[in-house]
Order: C-alpha cells, then structure tokens, then sequence
C-alpha cells in the first residue's frame, strides 16, 4: 500500500469517527429535546449541536470526499452556523423570558430580573414590550459582572 | 468508486446512522407537536435542521457523492431566519 492510499485510508476512518460523532450528539440533543422539562434547558441541549455538531459533520464530509469545492462549501455552512446559531439561541431565550414562558422554579439564579431591577414578570411583558427600567443603585448584578 | 473505502463496514456504519437520526428525528417531531409553546416548536425545528444536515453529511458520504452540499447552506440559512422571525414575534400567549 502507497503512501497516499494509506493517507487515503486514514482520512476516511477520521470521517467516520467525526460523523459518528456529529450523529451522536445529534441524537442526545433530540433526546433532550424530548425529554427536558421547559424552553430554557431545552433550548440548551439544542443549541450543542448547532456548532459543534455541524463542525463534526463537516470534518466528516471534507475528510471524505477531499475535493476543493466540497471543502469550500462546508467552510461556508460552518461559518454561516456558527455565526447564526448563537444569535438565534440568544433571541429564542429572550423571547422565552420576556413572554413569561420559563419555570421561575427551575432557576437557580434569576440575573435578568436583577439587572432590570425589578421583580420576575408573573405572566411576562406585554408583546413587543421592551424592559428599560433602569436598575436601582447598589442593585445585585447591576455592574453587569 | 462509491462507498466508503471501509469493506461492507461502510455500509453498515451509514445504516447504524441514518437508524440513530431517525430515532432523533421522531423525538424532535413528537416535541414540535406536542409544544406546548410556540418556542418549544421553534427549538425542536431547529433540532431537526441539524438532524436533516447529519443526515445530509451522512449521505455524501456513503454515496461519495457532493451532489446534496449545497442544501446544507440552504438549511443553515433558513433554519436562522425561520427561528429568528418566531421568536421575533412570539406573543405572550401564542400558544
């Protein structure tokens, strides 16, 4: 066996382990998807894979197939997903928060309604609303640690 | 050449795959039917575009065949935007 069939050989074995790890985290994200108990900690378990998932599966694809173009287009997804997914995560966790729809008994720590000095809306603001009250002096969490 | 260069390992990899995204894909759906709110179908849709982009990458693997790339872009596209424009506007008792 060349050289060359051997790199071959090894970058095909690298593929596979990457996307095998790609679908497995795959997986436990949709199992947590399924499973966990409100938007929050759901958000959380898939939001994982929205990066490294696709980074894994991406390695694969390029390891597999080795052409300059495939490679270019996986760049392209990575970039885009990395650049979008935690914007997305970010503005689904806000809505979540503002619209009263995360388990105030689930939280340890509630900084947000710290930082807008004010008590944790019961039934969240009103749509479109946005939160400018400003925080007490001396509040808990109003030096943005 | 198609397949992977692993023997009939290859074959029995992608299967053990795409058997794993199926799996992940109802857990996904039965969330984004069950909600209960508009958010909890928003991130289990969003889940379900990394599901179709593993299965997508599963694919051009096992087929050797780059083909099906450009959808991953087209998915990582719209997957942002869709979920982006619900939260945007997700009201307080959307339900």
């Amino acid at each position: 066996m060349s050289a060359a069939e051997v790199a071959a050989r090894v970058a095909d074995v690298l593929a596979v382990v990457c996307l095998g790890l790609g679908v497995a985290l795959a997986l436990v994200a949709a199992l947590g998807v399924l499973r966990l108990p409100d938007v929050l900690t759901r958000l959380h378990a898939a939001a994982k894979p929205q990066a490294l998932g696709i980074v894994l599966v991406a390695v694969g694809v390029a390891l597999a197939l080795r052409t300059p173009v495939v490679v270019g287009v996986v760049v392209l997804v990575v970039v885009l997903q990395l650049v979008t997914a935690p914007v997305a995560a970010h503005m689904i966790g806000r809505a979540a928060y503002r619209t009263g729809k995360v388990r105030q008994d689930l939280l340890l720590v509630d900084e947000l309604s710290q930082l807008e000095g004010r008590t944790p809306p019961e039934g969240g603001l009103p749509d479109g609303c946005t939160v400018a009250g400003t925080p007490e002096p001396g509040a808990q969490g109003s030096d943005l640690r | 050449m198609t397949g992977l260069e692993l023997g009939g390992a290859g074959a029995v990899l992608a299967l053990l795959a795409g058997g794993a995204l199926l799996l992940a894909s109802v857990c996904v759906l039965f969330r984004a039917i069950v909600g209960p709110t508009v958010l909890d179908r928003v991130v289990a849709l969003d889940a379900l575009v990394i599901v179709l982009v593993a299965a997508f990458g599963v694919h051009a693997v096992a087929a050797r065949d780059a083909s099906t790339l450009p959808i991953l872009v087209v998915l990582a596209l719209v997957g942002f935007v869709g979920s982006v424009s619900v939260a945007r506007f997700a009201a307080k008792d959307s339900r």
